[in-house]
């Protein structure tokens, strides 16, 4: 199977500079950038063995000696290309604040607590047919500091892979109804209405587990199409 | 089993400020390290070399807070990706690598001077590095490659070719010294901003 990155897929993402998130005035290239055709080196990507995901790497409840604090929940979802076919065996890694939105990063000072039970890093490797699966808790939104009274929704870092080097994601998830998104620049950097909600999670109540934890739904689209599409008629 | 086509590909997002701990703990934090910015096994074969550098930003600041990842070809330009099927021997190496910088700004990668990879039309490329930037403050990571000083291929290479003139040396890691070591530094801005490419 070959596959194809058309490059009009990339419209979906920010712009570079989005001045209102302030750290990218200085750290967004002014030249423009130079396109290529791709090779070998575009087109291939790395493989990572089992060795990468140990067993349990994608339950973050588990992690420590005691059980976190907060809303527990499990995330999950289909990694897919943009024909729609499922992305299988492909590395999916997260990492995220606790429930009161505080980090573990050293840089992170700010005063909520921190949980002793909870790191806030996972792992996962997409199935055969392209699925993952978190155990996690819901994490809080969190102050910081690019205008006055700025805070970020509350959202969970991911980090994915897919077929080629090129095909890489990092992104964020956010969940259903935060009432800060209208607020947050690094959410609305993503112009296109449609494009933005492709980053919102959906509550998932068939698969939300009774008396346990809910459940929350976020399917990613990486690039990627077949070069001979079949046909469908 | 078949899904609707997706309107649209997921957009990105920054890695953030607090990264670390997820994907580049070294040992810092209660986590495993997915990927080092070591490539190197004892049975890979190949000129080793360290490629190393510190990232700036628009006013020539160092960024301490940014992650770089890899990807390359063994000595013998093979991929360690089924994609590639070349008739090529097997090799043990992973060509893929992640590092993020220090309090200065600095990384490292230790690996092998990759071999020769065709272009698109099969000719050969000169020996090259794709090289992928995050950080805070970057909505969308960048793309760039690392080429080396002294190489004759630089000469003939169709992406090269791409760039304008005056800002090839951005793109050429310089030998450091009279070691294995080559010298890449990243300008996200300014006079000596590195060339990034649409890819």
């Amino acid at each position: 199977m070959t596959l194809l990155y058309p490059l009009q897929s990339l419209a979906a993402h920010p712009a570079r500079l989005s001045p209102d998130y302030r750290s990218t005035v200085k750290r967004s290239p002014q030249k423009p950038l130079i396109p290529m055709r791709h090779t070998l080196s575009e087109l291939t990507g790395p493989v990572y063995g089992h060795e990468t995901v140990r067993a349990h790497d994608n339950d973050l409840t588990i992690q420590a000696k005691g059980e976190p604090l907060g809303e527990r929940i499990i995330v999950h979802g289909h990694v897919l290309d943009e024909d729609g076919r499922g992305v299988p065996n492909t590395l999916v890694e997260l990492w995220q604040a606790n429930a009161c939105g505080r980090y573990i990063h050293v840089v992170d000072q700010h005063p909520a607590p921190l949980d002793p039970n909870f790191t806030g890093a996972g792992r996962a490797q997409t199935d055969a047919q392209g699925y993952y699966k978190f155990t996690t808790i819901k994490p809080g939104a969190y102050p910081w500091g690019n205008h006055h009274n700025a805070w970020r929704p509350a959202h969970i870092h991911f980090s994915v892979f897919g077929h080629s080097f090129i095909s890489r994601l990092v992104t964020q998830m956010y969940f259903p109804g935060d009432p800060l998104f209208p607020f947050d620049p690094i959410f609305n950097s993503v112009t296109d209405e449609k494009a933005r909600a492709r980053m919102i999670s959906s509550f998932d109540l068939d698969n939300t587990k009774p008396e346990w934890a809910l459940c929350y739904r976020f399917d990613i689209v990486l690039r990627g199409r077949n070069a001979t599409p079949m046909e469908t008629k | 089993m078949s899904n609707p086509r997706p309107d649209g590909i997921t957009p990105s997002q920054t890695v953030g400020p607090y990264f670390k701990y997820g994907l580049t703990p070294n040992g810092e934090y209660e986590w495993n390290d997915a990927f080092t910015s070591n490539l190197l096994t004892p049975d890979t074969s190949g000129e080793r070399i360290r490629v190393e550098g510190k990232v700036y930003d628009g006013d020539g600041a160092v960024i301490p807070d940014c992650m770089l990842e890899i990807w390359q070809a063994d000595s013998q330009g093979r991929f360690s990706d089924p994609q590639d099927q070349r008739a090529l021997p097997n090799s043990s190496f992973k060509g893929f690598g992640r590092c993020g910088t220090d309090k200065s700004g600095a990384y490292a990668f230790d690996t092998i001077k990759p071999g020769v990879v065709p272009d698109a039309d099969g000719k050969p490329q000169a020996p090259h590095i794709v090289l992928a930037v995050f950080a805070r403050g970057m909505l969308l990571h960048l793309y760039t490659r690392i080429y080396f000083d002294n190489e004759a291929g630089n000469a003939n290479d169709s992406v090269l070719a791409l760039v304008p003139a005056d800002r090839r040396a951005t793109l050429i890691a310089k030998k450091a010294g009279s070691g294995n070591a080559y010298t890449f530094d990243v300008h996200l801005q300014g006079d000596n901003e590195t060339v990034f490419f649409d890819v």
